[in-house]
């Protein structure tokens, strides 16, 4: 295998973006900051590779469009996903480690107030037996927190701890688009909305994008004295019916943690949308309690759809740049109620990886 | 004043699924007021059936019938439901495991208020009026009135007349915004000018504008008015009819290069006999009546020929 790095990222977050949902003009600034970043123009990129969905944009071909930001003229080689960013790195990464290419910039977008997003979500559901009920994204949430409040696993307060830790975290971030601790007392007694989640245990609506750049040896060296070595990347799949899985454990980020070695992890930024979720991803990651979680805010202050999950390795691989710590681990995750789930372990060092 | 402008858009289609075997036998008996459920190669009894085994991954090929009773195993309340969902005012979503299953399903359930859902509480169907073999056959769940359904009966897996297909309509509202530079587009035509963007590394003119020059990445700075002429570069004599067409064929359909942009914007050509159009034809734009302009590119009713000499081929080659 071969030793690939995170050298870049760039993110833009906001409630509301006022251009169009192909946010080519969202990505152009964006890409500009990568290149300074490493020094590099677009023709040191080998590949690239971009995450979004014409559901959100409301248009055909978006994803099309926005190749614009990058300019393809000679042409470029270019692939997409319709999944985060975290997908599209991943991709990127298999891409490097076949030899074709060193280097790749992925990009991620998405305009989520242009519709409803939590009706338009619904899309990614089971077709027959889902979908025509139009099930929502907080709903469906809501119904899994609920699994595990009833059985005892969680319990509001808990909730409501990993709100208020990731509101006040969230002061230090610019981008965060919801900010603000108070205490466990005050979140609890807040109303209702999807009972039992109050409206902080759901991620707010927000539109943007982020852009992550790979590469692999020697390329990376130069972009930065101490790149963010990935030393491991993982991902897999539960079914999709909200009825036969477990719904308060997540097997299928027990087995992407299987996959890779989370020792001396000290900064996990995990990608949950809804309070509870983090509940889960730390038991199944089963990470140590000094281990620092979503030290950014995480989802819950700020979940651009398509570039959320992505965004969670970026801040975790300039905290390595830094030289702030030694190790950490970024997860992404993709469809209703955690049922994807990918695992990025980062390195200051090459040692680890499973070569 | 926004930077961009916008308008509502709906996207809708309706997708048409062959169902195949187990979700076919699981529909068609929702159409006959039966649910069906299937069993895994484990013994659970799993609504609706999965169509292939979890763990052996064969296909499921065993149904049982379960009955129209069961239990709520979670619940959520839904106090701003969104368009297309079981009731248009607060409902409960639930997962509610039914006599004879042994993992619950998603559906909703029909209650005033929160106060009257709870983990545990009965429930049944409640069939829809009219059924055609849709999971919306069952309405929804309400609390139950009375219990003592048989279960576990073996459910013959072929049926008379089965369900192969469904019909399931999709539609999404968007606030589709232009990006700011096709927002100085629209806002042109409204006044009756068509503006450009030029691209500050390769100078080309593109019009429509785009927010970055697809050559090289660089975002279009410069704003540009071009002219109301142009250059037919190729055009097609539309004789077939399709959906939504708007104009009676046959009528002619062409790329006109306005003098002083690089790339051709489509229109239609009128004023001149289909046959009689050609490339590098000159052509310029006629508007409609001023008092019908808007944001679109429609304010230009079409274009017709201006009598001039034909452009060289020279002239326009590079923008074919």
């Amino acid at each position: 295998m071969r030793d690939v790095a995170v050298v870049g990222f760039a993110q833009r977050q906001m409630p509301e973006f006022d251009g169009s949902p192909t946010c080519v003009e969202l990505l152009v600034p964006l890409l500009a900051e990568c290149y300074e970043q490493t020094g590099w123009t677009r023709r040191d990129v080998g590949f690239w590779c971009s995450g979004s969905s014409d559901y959100l944009a409301g248009r055909s071909f978006s994803f099309v469009q926005a190749v614009d930001a990058i300019g393809v003229i000679p042409p470029v080689n270019e692939s997409h996903v319709e999944m985060d960013l975290a997908w599209a790195m991943y991709e990127a990464w298999l891409k490097i480690q076949t030899g074709e290419v060193d280097t790749a910039l992925v990009y991620a977008f998405g305009k989520s107030s242009a519709g409803v997003l939590r009706r338009s979500l619904s899309l990614q559901l089971e077709p027959y037996t889902m979908t025509p009920l139009w099930p929502d994204t907080v709903s469906l949430a809501a119904l899994q927190a609920r699994v595990g409040i009833d059985a005892g696993v969680w319990d509001e307060a808990a909730m409501a701890e990993v709100a208020n830790r990731s509101l006040t975290d969230a002061e230090k971030n610019e981008h965060s688009i919801r900010k603000g601790g108070s205490s466990v007392e005050e979140l609890l007694a807040r109303p209702m909305y999807a009972d039992p989640l109050r409206k902080h245990d759901c991620s707010p609506v927000t539109d943007g994008a982020a852009a992550l750049v790979l590469a692999a040896g020697d390329r990376a060296r130069d972009v930065r004295e101490r790149p963010a070595w990935i030393s491991g990347l993982s991902h897999f799949i539960d079914p999709m019916s909200m009825g036969t899985r477990d719904l308060t454990r997540s097997p299928s980020t027990a087995r992407a943690a299987a996959d890779v070695d989370l020792s001396g992890v000290e900064v996990a930024e995990l990608h949950a949308p809804f309070s509870h979720q983090e509940l889960i991803l730390r038991r199944e990651l089963g990470l140590a309690d000094d281990v620092r979680v979503n030290p950014s805010g995480g989802a819950l202050t700020s979940n651009p759809m398509f570039s959320g999950g992505g965004i969670r390795i970026g801040e975790a691989a300039a905290r390595i740049w830094s030289g702030e710590i030694e190790r950490a681990v970024g997860h992404a995750t993709s469809g209703p109620a955690l049922q994807q789930n990918l695992l990025c372990v980062l390195g200051s060092t090459t040692e680890g990886a499973r070569n | 004043m926004t930077r961009s402008l916008s308008a509502p858009v709906t996207v809708a289609f309706d997708y048409t699924r062959s169902t195949g075997p187990v979700l076919g036998r699981f529909l068609t008996g929702l159409r006959d007021g039966r649910v069906i459920g299937g069993r895994t190669s484990e013994g659970k009894v799993v609504v609706p059936p999965p169509e292939f085994d979890p763990v052996t991954h064969d296909p499921v090929a065993e149904f049982v019938e379960v009955a129209p009773t069961g239990t709520v195993a979670s619940w959520t309340w839904v106090p701003e439901p969104v368009k297309d969902q079981p009731f248009d005012r607060p409902f409960a979503f639930v997962l509610v495991t039914l006599d004879g299953a042994d993992v619950p399903m998603l559906h909703a359930l029909d209650v005033s208020s929160v106060g009257e859902v709870s983990t545990g509480m009965r429930v049944q169907v409640r069939w829809a009026e009219e059924r055609v073999g849709s999971i919306t056959d069952i309405a929804c769940f309400e609390p139950a009135t009375d219990g003592g359904f048989e279960t576990g009966a073996s459910a013959p897996s072929s049926t008379i007349d089965p369900v192969t297909g469904v019909i399931v309509p999709v539609s999404l509202d968007y606030l589709y915004a232009a990006s700011p530079e096709e927002s100085a587009f629209y806002r042109g035509l409204n006044e009756g000018r068509i503006v450009g963007q030029r691209c500050p590394t390769c100078q080309k003119v593109y019009v429509p504008p785009r927010s970055a020059c697809p050559t090289d990445g660089t975002p279009t700075a410069e704003e540009v008015e071009v002219s109301q002429t142009g250059t037919i570069t190729t055009f097609c004599i539309v004789n077939v009819p399709f959906l939504g067409q708007k104009i009676t064929p046959p009528y002619v359909s062409a790329y006109v290069l306005l003098d002083g942009a690089d790339i051709a914007v489509l229109h239609l050509i009128l004023g001149v006999p289909a046959a009689e159009v050609r490339m590098g034809m000159r052509v310029k734009a006629v508007w409609k009546p001023r008092e019908e302009w808007t944001y679109s590119l429609e304010n230009i009713d079409h274009f017709e020929p201006t009598g001039d000499p034909d452009a060289d081929y020279d002239a326009y080659k590079h923008h074919l």
